[in-house]
C-alpha cells in the first residue's frame, strides 16, 4: 500500500474517532458534570421571583417600560416596542444589540470607531438621555444637583462590548442613586448602602474593575419597598 | 491609568511564567516518550488509538511523509466539517441539538468557516447564537478546535526534533505526536479549565433559549448552550472562536473579573510553555530563556502601549464632551465596546494576549479601540505570530526568525553561521526566509485586492463610512485587519467587516458575500499550510546535519546580545513589510485625532 493510501485510511478513521471523542463524549461529559456539580452556574444563574423567571444574574437587561401610543397600545417602531427608561430602576449601560437593547439572543458589538463622527453623535445622544433621566426638569429641583456632561461616567455613555453588560460603574450608580432615592422616597444612604452590597470585587484582589450588578440592585429595591 | 491596572499586567506576566515553566518540562517528557504522571491513565487509550487508526507510532517519518500525513488529516477534517455545517437542519439532527431549528449557512460562508476552523484561525463570518446549532458547535467546531491546535503543536515539535536531530532523516511520527498532544497536553488542561470556568459562571447546558419576563414588563430571550467545553479548548488551543457572537465579552463566556484573568492565562500557557520546552529539548535551557526574554519584552511593551492609549480615551469621546480621566468610582478611559467588569486594563491586556497569539478571542471590540490602541493588535499581527504566537505556530515561527537572526549575525562577524552546532547553508536560509515572508505576502495581497475592488469594499461596515458615504481610514483598517488576521490565523476582527448577511432569524434568506468569504478562506489556508511546509522542510534539512562542537568564534544564541539581535530582526521585518499600510489606517487615526 502506498503511503498516501495509508494516510487517507488513518485520517478518515481518525477524524471519525476524534469527532466522537472530542465532539460528543467530551462536551457531554463536561456539560453533565457541570449540571450535577454547578447547576446554578451551568444554567446561567437564573433569578426567579415568585416562581417566575425574571432574568439571569449576569445578563444585562433593559429596565424600560413600553411607551403607550395615542390609542393606548404600546408604540412600535419597525416592529419593535419603543421603551423609555423607568426612573424607579437603575439603568444598565447603552447596548448596541439588534432590534432591542440587551438582546441576549443576539449579542453584538457596536463596532463604532474611535475617530468616527457617528460615535461622537451616538455619545452625544446617550449623554442627552442620561442628563434628561437624572436631571429631570419636571420635578422640583434636580435629582443630582450639578450633574454636567463632564461628570457623567464613560460607562454610562459608551456601549458595552457584549451589549449585555450586567454591571455599571460605582460612579454611574451613585449618580443614578439620587434619582432612584427621590422617586422611591428612600434616603440616599439606604440606596448607596444597597449599591455597596451588590458591587462585585476585583478578581484575586487586582484583576478587572468593581461593578454594580443592576438586576440584583433593582430587585433589592423592590424587596425593600415591598416590606415597608 | 491606575496602580491596579499596571499591577494586573505585571502579575499576569509573572504568574504566566511560573505556570508555563513546569508545563514546558512536562511537554519535553511527553514528546520524548518518557513516563509522565498521566501515563498510567492514558498509556492504554494511547495504544488503542494507534491500533484503531492503523498506524505504527514507532515508524519515523521524514519531513515529506510527516507533511503528507498532516495535510491529508487536515483535509479529512475540512471535508467533514463542511458536511456537518451544511446539514445542520437535516432530518437526522435531533431537535434537542438544534432547538431553534437553524438552517445551514450558504456554501460560501461555510467554505470560509470550515477553512477558518481547520486552520486554527476561527475567523467568524457568522454569529454563534443566531446561526449555529448545538450539534454543529459540538461535533463540528469544537472538534476542529482540538485538532487544529494539535496540528500546530506537532509542527513545532517536529521542527525542534529536526534542529536537535543527530542522525537520519526522521523528524518523528505525525500520528504519535497528534495523539500524544491531544491525550497528554490538551485533554487534561481542557477539562480542568472548563470545569473551573463553569464553577465561575460559564454556562454548560443543552437547554432551549430562556424567555424572561422582566420586572418592568418587557421580555428578553437569552441564548444558552454547551459553551464551557468549547470555550476552554478554544482558549487553550489559541483558536479563539466564540460560542457566542461577542466571544469572551459575553457574560456567559467570561462572567467575572477572575475569569478574565484565568482565560488570559489559558490562552498563553501552552505557547509560553513551548518556549521552555524548546530550551529543554536543546539540552541548554538558556536557549529557551533567550527567546522567552524576547517575547515577554515585546509582550509587555505592547500591553503598556495599549493600556496607556485606551486609558487616555478616544477623540470621539472628547468631542462629545466626556471626561475620560480616573474619578472616584470609575476608571474612565475609552469604554466604547468594553465591559465594566474587565475595565480598561483587563480589556487592553486581553486584547494583547489574543493578538500576540493566534487566539483571536476578544473581550472587547477591537474596532472601537483608539487609533494607537488599535495599532497595537495590528503591530502584534505584523510580527507574524512570533510574540508567543499560536500553540506551536508561535514556536516554529520564531525559530525561523532565530535562524534568520543567526544568519544575519554570521554575516556580520564574517563566519559561516552555526546554530546549535549545525552549519546553516543556503537551503535552510531560503526556506526560512520564504516561511517568514509568505504570511505577510498573503495578507498584503488580499488586502490590496479587497481595497481595490468593488466586491471587496462591499464588506466594509456602514459604521466605517463617513457621513458622505465615502470610505474612512477605519474602513481601510477593517479590510486590512480582516486579511491580516486571517493570514496570521488569528481570527480577531475589526468586527464591522462582514461576509455574511442574515436578514431573518433561523438563517432564512441569509447569504454570504462571496468575495470576502472565498478570498478569506484561501488567505487562511495558504498562510497556514505554506509556512507549515517550510517549517517542516527546514526540520528535514537540519535533521541530517552533523553537529560540530562550538568553537571560540561561534556566535552564541543563548545570551542577551542575541536576544537584542532577534528583536531587531523581528521589528525590522515587520516594520518594513507593514509600515506603509499601517500608516493609512490606525496610525493616521491615532496621531491626528481628526473625526471622519
Amino acid at each position: 500500500m502506498k503511503t498516501w493510501q495509508r494516510d487517507t485510511i488513518s485520517s478518515v478513521i481518525g477524524i471519525i474517532v476524534f469527532t466522537v471523542l472530542l465532539g460528543l463524549v467530551y462536551p457531554l461529559v463536561i456539560t453533565g458534570v457541570s449540571q450535577v456539580a454547578f447547576p446554578g452556574d451551568a444554567n446561567g444563574q437564573q433569578i426567579k421571583l415568585d416562581g417566575k423567571l425574571v432574568g439571569s444574574k449576569i445578563i444585562g437587561q433593559d429596565f424600560g417600560t413600553p411607551v403607550l401610543g395615542k390609542n393606548g397600545k404600546p408604540e412600535e417602531k419597525e416592529h419593535v416596542e419603543v421603551t423609555t427608561p423607568d426612573p424607579r430602576y437603575f439603568q444598565t449601560r447603552p447596548s448596541a444589540t439588534e432590534g432591542i437593547p440587551d438582546n441576549a439572543a443576539a449579542s453584538t458589538f457596536s463596532n463604532k470607531g474611535p475617530n468616527s463622527v457617528k460615535t461622537k453623535e451616538a455619545d452625544e445622544e446617550n449623554i442627552k438621555s442620561y442628563l434628561e433621566l437624572n436631571k429631570n426638569p419636571s420635578t422640583k429641583g434636580e435629582y443630582d444637583s450639578g450633574l454636567t456632561v463632564a461628570k457623567i461616567p464613560v460607562d454610562a455613555v459608551n456601549t458595552s462590548a457584549s451589549g449585555l453588560d450586567p454591571e455599571i460603574s460605582k460612579a454611574n450608580a451613585w449618580i443614578q442613586a439620587y434619582r432612584v432615592a427621590a422617586v422611591r422616597h428612600l434616603s440616599l444612604g439606604t440606596v448607596d448602602g444597597l449599591i455597596s452590597k451588590y458591587t462585585s470585587g476585583r478578581g484575586l484582589g487586582f484583576s478587572g474593575e468593581e461593578g454594580v450588578n443592576v438586576l440584583e440592585l433593582n430587585l433589592a429595591l423592590d424587596r425593600l419597598e415591598g416590606k415597608s | 491609568m491606575t496602580f491596579t491596572g499596571w499591577l494586573t499586567i505585571v502579575l499576569f506576566a509573572v504568574i504566566l511564567t511560573a505556570l508555563a515553566f513546569p508545563l514546558g518540562s512536562y511537554m519535553a517528557k511527553v514528546y520524548t516518550g518518557q513516563r509522565v504522571i498521566l501515563s498510567p491513565i492514558f498509556a492504554g487509550p494511547e495504544r488503542l488509538l494507534y491500533s484503531v487508526l492503523r498506524v505504527d507510532p514507532e515508524r519515523g517519518q521524514d519531513w515529506k511523509q510527516y507533511a503528507k500525513s498532516l495535510i491529508v488529516f487536515s483535509l479529512a477534517g475540512w471535508i467533514l466539517l463542511y458536511v456537518i455545517l451544511r446539514t445542520q437542519d437535516a432530518f437526522f439532527v435531533p431537535h434537542a441539538l438544534n432547538p431553534l431549528g437553524y438552517h445551514s449557512a450558504p456554501w460560501n460562508v461555510t467554505f470560509n468557516v470550515a477553512s477558518s476552523f481547520m486552520t486554527n484561525t476561527n475567523w467568524q463570518f457568522y454569529s454563534g447564537e443566531t446561526t449555529m446549532s448545538y450539534l454543529s458547535q459540538m461535533i463540528g467546531l469544537t472538534v476542529q478546535n482540538w485538532l487544529s491546535a494539535g496540528v500546530g503543536i506537532v509542527v513545532a515539535v517536529a521542527l525542534v526534533r529536526g534542529i536537535i536531530g543527530r542522525s537520519g532523516k526522521s523528524i518523528g511520527n505525525f500520528w504519535q505526536d497528534i495523539v500524544r498532544t491531544i491525550l497528554y497536553v490538551l485533554a487534561p488542561l481542557s477539562v480542568f479549565v472548563a470545569l473551573v470556568m463553569v464553577s465561575q459562571g460559564v454556562i454548560a447546558n443543552l437547554s432551549n433559549y430562556l424567555t424572561v419576563h422582566t420586572i418592568t414588563g418587557l421580555t428578553q430571550s437569552i441564548a444558552m448552550g454547551p459553551d464551557a467545553s468549547q470555550h476552554s479548548i478554544m482558549l487553550l488551543g489559541t483558536n479563539g472562536g466564540g460560542f457566542f457572537n461577542t466571544n469572551s465579552a459575553h457574560p456567559f463566556e467570561n462572567p467575572s473579573q477572575f475569569t478574565n484573568f484565568f482565560e488570559m492565562l489559558a490562552v498563553l500557557i501552552i505557547p509560553a510553555a513551548l518556549i521552555f520546552f524548546y530550551g529543554r529539548m536543546t539540552g541548554n535551557r538558556r536557549q529557551g530563556y533567550a527567546i522567552y526574554g524576547v517575547v515577554i519584552f515585546m509582550f509587555l511593551g505592547a500591553a503598556a502601549v495599549a493600556y496607556i492609549a485606551e486609558a487616555h480615551g478616544s477623540p470621539a469621546q472628547h468631542a462629545a464632551g466626556l471626561h475620560t480621566g480616573v474619578v472616584s468610582g470609575s476608571t474612565g478611559g475609552n469604554m466604547e465596546g468594553k465591559e465594566q467588569r474587565f475595565g480598561i486594563a483587563g480589556s487592553a491586556l486581553f486584547d494583547v494576549v489574543t493578538t500576540v497569539t493566534s487566539c483571536g478571542a476578544v473581550n472587547s471590540a477591537i474596532e472601537s479601540f483608539t487609533g494607537i490602541g488599535g495599532a497595537v493588535p495590528f503591530a502584534n499581527l505584523s510580527a507574524s505570530e512570533v510574540i508567543f504566537g499560536g500553540v506551536g505556530t508561535g514556536l516554529y515561527s520564531i525559530l525561523l526568525y532565530v535562524l534568520l537572526a543567526v544568519f544575519i549575525g554570521g554575516l556580520m562577524v564574517g563566519r559561516t553561521p552555526e546554530w546549535l552546532g549545525k552549519k546553516l547553508e543556503a537551503r535552510e536560509i531560503k526556506l526560512a526566509g520564504l516561511g517568514i515572508l509568505i504570511t505577510p505576502l498573503a495578507a498584503l495581497f488580499c488586502t490590496a485586492l479587497a481595497t481595490a475592488s468593488k466586491s471587496g469594499r462591499a464588506s466594509i461596515s456602514s459604521v466605517a463610512l463617513s457621513k458622505a458615504g465615502s470610505n474612512t481610514p477605519q474602513g481601510f483598517s477593517e479590510t486590512f485587519y480582516a486579511y491580516l488576521s486571517q493570514a496570521n490565523n488569528n481570527g480577531s476582527a475589526f468586527g464591522g467587516y462582514t461576509g455574511f448577511i442574515q436578514p431573518n432569524s433561523g438563517n432564512l434568506g441569509s447569504h454570504g458575500i462571496t468575495f470576502a468569504d472565498i478570498l478569506g478562506g484561501f488567505d487562511m489556508m495558504f498562510a497556514r499550510y505554506a509556512p507549515i511546509l517550510f517549517a517542516l522542510a527546514v526540520a528535514g534539512a537540519l535533521a541530517g546535519k552533523r553537529i560540530t562542537p562550538a568553537g571560540l568564534g561561534t556566535m552564541r544564541t543563548d545570551n542577551p546580545t542575541f536576544a537584542v539581535l532577534l528583536i531587531g530582526v523581528i521589528v525590522l521585518v515587520g516594520a518594513l513589510t507593514f509600515f506603509p499600510a499601517l500608516l493609512l489606517g490606525p496610525i493616521v487615526q491615532g496621531l491626528t485625532g481628526h473625526l471622519y
